[in-house]
């Protein structure tokens, strides 16, 4: 027994005091080992927390045509972001925020909430592209919303309404699969690099070395203080095409609301001047992110919008190949002589072969190498087809270029196909009939090419046996040994006899006269040499069964040059069910007549004075006189200088270009 | 006040070394919310001090012994005001914990609770007549602690609800435990932990787990570990000279419960050091007034003050060097808070209340 006041065990009590000491020994231990023993890598630690490099953003190279003149150009967006520092209410700043941003302030809310489980120094991306109103709105309320902050980026502008969209292409951000390929080694995910086009093919040259600074930042990611070193960037390179900006508007006019593609060249040394594909597409909707609703109806679309089908269609080239066979058949020395009376159609090899005249209830009559060439007379070179066979077709195809990629600089471009016994072997396991020979005689069957790959064929043709190679860069115009200039320069030249050259362009010549097949596209005091083509989706008797079904409407081409020998432009028509190759013949003379008109310093048609509303139309750009009447002067381009002072009306497209349908 | 109880036994040495400490927290209050929407709160915190301190001198005068006469009545107001919290406390970050007082201020009962289980503990204890302890003295002891426990773990605050925990602990071993009773009792509660972690909120599971592998995910849950040990380490030998982790706020809660690792950053192992030396001289300066005590009860009390000091500063700066996981216990004396400052204040003036009347009898 004890009584109240006897106290606790006195040894009880010192064994508390002990164990309080034993307490303070191990917290002085932690503090020792993370103040002395390991106090350096808490200080690299700390260091690390605080320093951060952000990047500068480097802009992209301009992309200019062959004068100079901007096609594609940067602008400075600005991208609202907020800082989740703990200290702000994010939901109770929602309403003001998203009436500063003109954003729905339930949007607002939502962002706010779906990112609420990332770690909170990643800023919530609010609102991409913001206008100059909305930017100043931030700048404006740095106290009362701490949290909202705008970070610098640069998008490209592209020129309006899809205009040069598929030769220039498009830039997006970088993708996995990109990063794995070697040649993407050196970029690092959230780069903007080229996805397709000149902008693809040139990436190296046009993406510029992005810099950076160290700055201290606060654990919200906000900069604190001054930069404690700055790397400066080295913007891309501007990038000069061959392409004439004022022949690429008379292209894309000629070329508007129609299926198909249009390219022109200079036929001696390749450089592309002007290159079409419809339908065409916005790139300025992919400069940052594309919905993936819109991208699928783009793949989607039967009419391939998202193809450059002046690289990338292989259609069959109808009769623009009888002016190869007309070559071929000189050079063998049978064309000369050849005289074959057309009565509509012809039997060969047991089999009857019919004359387009003949759907007309007409004949040709009597046929020789020139007439078979303005008339397009079939009956003529199915015999033609005869004696030279498919090998020695194939031989002189094969040489002008026809199913084989003609090295353009621009990626991804097509094949097409040039038949041949072995071509027949080789992928069908199966001998050549002999019929065979007689359609590929007219450009029908199984033969293949993209419009550029024509082109080249025939351009080779109307400068006596050049092979150029087309391309879209100037390669002088490069760093160099950026490119390897001899593969433009070191081409091949296959002989031509020059009577036979001289014969063949003549009656090219024709085909835009009344006797040819496509009078309606002469121009009068232009000297067009020309060949239509009407390529076949189905046998022409399959055809005159189903008149009206659109699928299954011709193909219509024309190659074109000027003057008739060694021209200084030819340009490559394709019209998609276009039916009848005089179609194709008049928007490829259009753009002839907007190059002879410039070379001849007249205004072109086009584009003849400032354009309504204040607002210039991105590549709105012509020659006209100057006010002495001769000199030559150069309007256009003010797109840029107007931007600053537009006001911009919506944040989702490019400025400039809002409010436009 | 009776004659012979006087302001001279008022142990002045205690108190200086407890507003040493005081004006070292409110320093450090200062430093850490300069640049934050905290700024000034130290200012609030002296206002608590000197009440505090109003309190400590009330406190002292009333016979501690009456007290315990009516400690009965205190107990169940403190049950009551737990039951109050979990009806019609204030919801805050998925926890009720606090009552909202007129005039927009908040209190926390859970914090005053501590203090009438000292005084309920120590009447317990001193009115036993064995020198060892029975079983069912101990299920009784128990119980007191054990129920107030349980309504804080379902507000839920488990960190408020395991500083109930040494008071028990301390009573039961000056009260006389016997060692086999205290191995039983360790083994059932090692039984009784897998029981334990099932029924731990998902917040308190991720705060464990954490604590275990803070690197595991250092932005996440592991991030007030990871911080403060960046904090505390990057301090050195002599205090950093930018104090980046405070004041850039990568630490959390710097003035609050992190404010040790904030004082580490800014003064590093020595100033660190004398804090916890201040402290020590603190407890020890407590431990003697325990054992110069006119009677059984007043030892407990004293005792039973050193326990939760101890405690909290155990797991608070354990917390702050990685030693322990987060649980958001305050350091006494220095993290800002009215509760806190009130109660540690309130716990010295029964103190002393004890020391003022050892030469009574």
């Amino acid at each position: 027994m004890f009584g109240r006041d006897e106290k606790p065990s006195h040894i009880r009590l010192t064994a508390v005091q002990y164990i309080i000491l034993a307490i303070f020994l191990f917290l002085a231990y932690g503090l020792w080992e993370l103040q002395v023993s390991k106090s350096d890598y808490y200080a690299a630690a700390a260091e690390k927390n605080r320093i951060r490099n952000v990047p500068i953003l480097a802009p992209r190279g301009k992309i200019l045509d062959r004068y100079g003149r901007t096609i594609v150009d940067n602008y400075t967006s600005f991208t609202a972001l907020l800082m989740r520092d703990s200290s702000r209410n994010l939901e109770s700043d929602a309403d003001l925020i998203a009436q500063g941003l003109h954003m729905n302030p339930k949007e607002v809310r939502e962002k706010i909430r779906h990112f609420a489980a990332l770690p909170q120094y990643q800023p919530i991306y609010l609102k991409e592209d913001i206008t100059m109103d909305e930017e100043a709105f931030i700048e404006a309320h740095k106290n009362e919303l701490p949290e909202l902050d705008s970070i610098m980026g640069y998008r490209r502008l592209y020129p309006r309404k899809g205009f040069l969209a598929h030769l220039v292409g498009y830039v997006g951000e970088v993708s996995e699969d990109m990063l794995n390929q070697p040649q993407f080694e050196l970029y690092n995910p959230g780069d903007v690099v080229g996805k397709s086009g000149v902008e693809l093919e040139y990436n190296q040259l046009l993406m510029g070395t992005n810099g950076s600074r160290q700055v201290v930042v606060n654990s919200h990611g906000k900069e604190v203080g001054e930069a404690l070193d700055e790397k400066p960037a080295v913007p891309g390179k501007p990038l000069k095409l061959t392409i004439d900006v004022d022949l690429q508007i008379a292209a894309e006019e000629a070329m508007e609301g129609k299926n198909g593609a249009l390219v022109a060249m200079d036929p001696h040394s390749g450089e592309i001047l002007a290159m079409v594909s419809r339908p065409t597409y916005d790139p300025n909707n992919f400069a940052f992110r594309i919905g993936r609703a819109d991208w699928m109806k783009l793949v989607n679309d039967p009419d391939k919008p998202l193809l450059n089908k002046a690289i990338q269609a292989q259609l069959a080239p109808g009769s623009t190949f009888k002016i190869i066979m007309a070559t071929a058949g000189w050079q063998e020395g049978i064309a000369q002589t050849l005289n074959v009376h057309c009565n509509g159609s012809a039997e060969f090899y047991g089999r009857n072969f019919k004359c387009w005249v003949a759907f007309e209830h007409r004949v040709h009559g009597d046929v020789d190498i020139t007439k078979g060439i303005y008339q397009s007379c079939d009956v003529f070179f199915y015999t033609l087809a005869e004696k030279l066979g498919i090998g020695r077709m194939a031989k002189y195809a094969t040489a002008f270029g026809i199913g084989q990629k003609t090295g353009i600089d621009l990626p991804d471009e097509a094949t097409g196909v040039m038949p041949s016994e072995e071509w027949k072997l080789r992928n069908f396991r199966q001998k050549w009939f002999a019929g065979e020979t007689i359609s590929v005689g007219i450009g029908q069957g199984a033969i293949t090419v993209t419009p550029v790959q024509l082109m080249r064929a025939i351009a080779a043709i109307s400068v006596g046996g050049r092979m150029v190679v087309p391309h879209v860069v100037n390669p002088t115009n490069l760093p160099s040994g950026y490119i390897e200039v001899s593969r433009y320069t070191d081409v091949k030249n296959i002989p031509i006899d020059p009577n036979g050259w001289n014969v063949i362009t003549d009656a090219m010549a024709r085909v835009l006269l009344p006797e040819g097949t496509a009078p309606s596209a002469h121009i009068a005091g232009i000297d067009i040499a020309g060949k239509t083509g009407s390529a076949q989706v189905v046998s022409l008797a399959t055809r005159a069964k189903h008149a009206s079904d659109k699928d299954l409407a011709q193909n219509g081409w024309f190659v074109g040059f000027t003057p008739r020998r060694n021209p200084d432009i030819i340009v490559c028509a394709l019209f998609e069910g276009g039916e009848h190759g005089k179609l194709a013949a008049r928007f490829a003379t259009q753009v002839i007549k907007a190059y002879v008109d410039k070379q001849r310093r007249q205004p072109t048609n086009v584009a003849k004075g400032p354009v309504k509303d204040g607002g210039v139309e991105v590549g709105a750009l012509w020659t006209s006189r100057g006010e002495d009447g001769n000199e030559d002067k150069l309007n256009g381009g003010q797109y840029q200088v107007d931007l600053p002072k537009k006001p911009l009306e919506s944040a989702t497209a490019a400025p400039g270009m809002g409010g436009v349908n | 006040m009776p004659r012979n109880v006087s302001f001279r036994d008022f142990d002045w040495v205690l108190v200086a070394f407890v507003l040493i400490i005081c004006a070292l927290g409110v320093i450090e209050i200062r430093s850490a919310t300069m640049h934050t929407k905290f700024a000034g709160v130290h200012v609030k915190q002296m206002y608590w001090i000197v009440g505090g301190l109003g309190g400590m001198l009330l406190v002292s005068v009333l016979n501690y012994q009456m007290l315990l006469e009516q400690v009965h009545w205190m107990y169940i107001g403190a049950v009551a005001s737990l039951v109050t919290v979990l009806l019609f406390g204030q919801k805050y970050l998925g926890a009720r914990r606090w009552v909202k007082l007129p005039g927009g201020n908040h209190f926390q009962p859970s914090e005053w609770v501590k203090l009438i289980l000292i005084l309920a503990v120590a009447k317990y204890f001193a009115d036993l007549q064995s020198r060892e302890l029975s079983w069912s003295d101990f299920v009784k002891a128990g119980a007191i602690v054990g129920i107030p426990m349980l309504m804080v773990l379902a507000q839920p605050d488990l960190g408020t609800a395991l500083t109930y925990l040494p008071i028990a602990i301390v009573g039961l071993f000056l009260g006389g435990i016997r060692w086999k009773q205290a191995l039983i009792v360790v083994m059932l509660a090692g039984l009784a932990m897998p029981l334990a972690w099932h029924h731990m909120k998902d917040y308190q599971k991720q705060r464990l787990i954490s604590f275990m592998a803070p690197d595991s995910d250092p932005r996440g849950a592991g991030y007030h570990v990871k911080q403060s040990e960046i904090a505390v380490g990057s301090g050195g030998l002599w205090g950093s000279s930018s104090g980046s982790q405070t004041h850039l706020a990568f630490l959390p809660e710097p003035h609050t419960d992190f404010i040790f690792a904030a004082f580490s950053e800014e003064h590093g192992f020595v100033g660190a050091l004398a804090v916890l030396l201040l402290y020590f001289i603190v407890l020890m300066r407590l431990t003697q007034n325990a054992q110069t005590a006119p009677d059984r009860a007043g030892t407990f009390i004293v005792m039973g003050v050193v326990a939760v000091l101890a405690f909290h500063i155990l797991v608070n700066i354990g917390m702050v060097v990685g030693f322990m996981p987060v649980t958001g216990i305050p350091l006494p004396l220095m993290s800002y808070g009215g509760s806190s400052v009130l109660f540690m204040f309130l716990a010295l003036g029964m103190v002393m209340n004890v020391r003022m009347r050892r030469f009574v009898n």
